[in-house]
């Protein structure tokens, strides 16, 4: 049975602890698991074997660390804000482990007796409390940039809190298609949205033919998905936006000056935060954890079976995650600035104005013959060239124009000869 | 009608301390930057309240706007007045910390009993009729039917005053140009201008210091190979002497 907002709150109290100690116990096997996961997936990538010797396959490795991590000396700076400074964790990791407080596990099951949803709670604004807690948690981020009194993660505190105002932004509006087409922001609901495939007919201009709807917002809603993926790499700090803790130029950044159990909860809650994050895309672009192609009364999609499902969607979304770190360069910061301001949020805003459109046109007829025109001419007024190209000048004359006693430049039909090593690969290759 | 729950109750019997305590520290922090941590203390207590008085949407724009803004407080602080700055305890106008706390406790006396008296029997009723399509829902028709003008003037409004913050604090650099990339690359190449590295110090042949010149292929030091801020200091005749590489391992 699919859940909707009305089947929450009816919990005994029990039931709601042994919920809370799940979600909690999720986590942080997921955070240990995920560890693991990223630090053999990147080794494969470079190939190399990754943590093989703790347990099977290595996979107590983060079990280790872990412990090792905790057993550590606390340091405390002698600059450092004391309170501000053992705060700053605390509110990184609260923040990590509320938000995923409405994730949908599951249908309805049977727990001891009493029926009761795979889902801690819901409200009606549950994706809004994911967007809070994940504000909330950058303060923890900025408060130990600034109360470290340290000048690097001082810059990698500031740098965190642009992020924070900018890639906010770009995320919460790319789910706002989501809440558009579902007419909801409780995440059992959306998931529940998701379940029902529809016919969709074509208006009779365009010939009248109807198809089915795909269920998943990923393939209705394309554009919010990949603002949604981009700026929730960059609400996670993960590469290549790790500008907040970029180690090649602020050591650490906001953590440089923690460590032990301080510097494990910053961690714990980085990757809390991923899971978050790639739970909610799960959630609300990918079905939840309905198994694609069957029907919500099939025997796939009840009991317990669609845990294994979520946990198997989060896992390909952390792949994804881990696949960006190993591949992508870290961004310049003036360019990741932009590309948040000048690119994702006005992309973002014209496709809801264009969803909002085809709503419309789908609530009224004819319609259509006011929209298209007026399409057209915003097209045509965002492409329409805007100035002159400068002319361009051949290089043989750029070169000419310099000023006598400049640097000697090489000739530019200069012929590099090839080297002799390179000309017998070739005539090997040729041989074969 | 809607009577009050008990988990209400404790809810706020648990908050309502916390609100006054955050905003009793927020005046009483000496430090701007925790003042502003108080500040969100009392503000994520209004939005629990919120929530628990059945506006959850309220209730969490109210955590998600105040984190931001506070936000934008903090990063005020952190640039207006530095990191290690504390409110000094001079006072400016003489008698000004008595005069401004009791006319501020009169102030919170009258408030508090004009409203207590405004509301001591008051029957809330509505609720249900307000919430009856949904929260969200009951909220956005209001906006978009009703409101729709104060909440399109207001907007307005906000973009106007952000727009006119940008332009009253953008400084224009008069006649300082932005040079491009393209630009300082062929500004390196003109002439009188080494376009190189500079030469690192000789730190790796006699000496170890940053101050030591590294030695021009004709045995002069490289007065490029040191930084100008560094204070020239006499060599020493062992670091003056010509490397043995140059003399022939002699």
């Amino acid at each position: 049975m699919m859940p909707t907002l009305a089947d929450f709150g009816k919990d005994v109290w029990w039931i709601v602890l042994i919920k809370v100690l799940a979600v909690f116990v999720f986590l942080v096997v997921m955070t240990l698991f995920t560890i693991w996961y990223e630090r053999r997936v990147v080794a494969r990538m470079q190939v190399r074997p990754g943590p093989n010797r703790n347990g099977p396959f290595g996979l107590l490795q983060s079990l280790a660390d872990g412990l090792k991590l905790a057993f550590k000396e606390d340091i405390m700076p002698l600059k450092a804000d004391k309170v501000v400074f053992f705060i700053a964790p605390v509110i990184s990791t609260i923040c990590a482990f509320t938000a995923f407080a409405i994730m949908p596990f599951g249908p309805i099951v049977s727990l001891f007796g009493q029926k009761t949803p795979l889902q801690l709670t819901d409200i009606p604004v549950a994706v809004l409390l994911v967007l809070a807690c994940s504000g909330l948690g950058i303060y923890g981020i900025v408060l130990s940039g600034w109360a470290s009194g340290s000048t690097y993660p001082l810059l990698g505190g500031l740098r965190s809190s642009a992020q924070m105002i900018s890639y906010e932004v770009a995320m919460g509006l790319s789910i706002v298609a989501v809440f558009m087409m579902s007419g909801t922001m409780s995440t059992s609901e959306i998931v529940k949205a998701q379940a029902e495939s529809s016919q969709t007919t074509v208006p009779d201009v365009l010939g009248g033919w109807s198809f089915t709807t795909p269920n998943w917002y990923v393939v209705l809603l394309l554009p919010s998905f990949i603002i949604y993926a981009i700026s929730a790499v960059g609400e996670t700090n993960r590469a290549p936006f790790d500008l907040p803790e970029a180690e090649s130029e602020l050591v650490g950044g906001f953590h440089t000056e923690y460590s032990s159990l301080k510097f494990a909860l910053f961690f714990l809650a980085e990757y809390i935060n991923m899971v978050t994050v790639s739970g909610l895309a799960v959630t609300l672009f990918f079905g939840g954890w309905r198994f694609p192609g069957f029907g919500p009364e099939h025997a796939i999609n009840q009991g317990w079976l669609p845990v294994l499902w979520f946990t198997i969607k989060l896992l390909i979304a952390l792949f994804i995650f881990v696949w960006l770190r190993g591949t992508l360069p870290r961004l310049r910061y003036d360019q990741f600035m932009r590309f948040g301001w000048k690119v994702l949020i006005p992309a973002n805003l014209v496709w809801i104005v264009v969803l909002a459109g085809i709503k419309t046109s789908q609530n009224t007829d004819n319609l259509l013959w006011a929209i298209i025109p007026v399409a057209l001419l915003l097209l045509g007024a965002l492409f329409w060239p805007s100035k002159k190209k400068a002319v361009e000048v051949p290089m043989e004359k750029q070169v000419a124009k310099r000023p006598a006693g400049s640097y000697p430049v090489p000739p530019i039909d200069l012929e590099v000869p090839v080297s002799p090593r390179a000309r017998r690969i070739t005539a090997e290759r040729e041989v074969v | 009608m809607s009577a009050v729950q008990t988990g209400e109750i404790i809810t706020f019997f648990i908050l309502a301390p916390l609100a006054v305590i955050g905003a009793l520290g927020m005046v009483l922090a000496r430090n701007a930057v925790h003042s502003a941590l108080w500040l969100i203390l009392t503000m994520l207590s209004l939005g629990v309240f919120y929530i628990v008085q059945a506006g959850p949407f309220i209730g969490m724009v109210q955590i998600i706007v105040y984190t931001g803004a506070i936000m934008m407080l903090f990063l005020f602080v952190l640039m207006l007045v530095g990191r290690d700055a504390s409110d000094s305890v001079i006072e400016t106008l003489r008698g000004q910390k008595v005069v401004g706390t009791l006319l501020g406790v009169g102030l919170a006396g009258l408030m508090a009993t004009g409203i207590y008296q405004a509301t001591r029997d008051y029957t809330v009723v509505g609720l249900e009729a307000a919430n009856k399509d949904g929260n969200v829902q009951g909220l956005a028709k209001l906006i978009f039917t009703n409101y729709v003008f104060a909440f399109e003037v207001t907007s307005a409004l906000l973009i106007t005053a952000a727009v006119g913050a940008m332009i009253l604090a953008h400084q224009e650099k008069s006649g300082v140009k932005a040079v491009g990339q393209v630009a300082k690359m062929r500004e390196r190449f003109l002439p009188g201008n080494y376009p190189g590295p500079k030469p690192g110090p000789g730190v790796f042949a006699t000496s170890n210091s940053v101050a030591t010149p590294a030695k021009l292929p004709d045995g002069n030091p490289s007065q490029r190979s040191i930084s100008p801020i560094l204070p020239t200091r006499e060599l020493t005749a062992a670091e003056k002497a010509d490397k043995p590489t140059l003399t022939g391992g002699a």
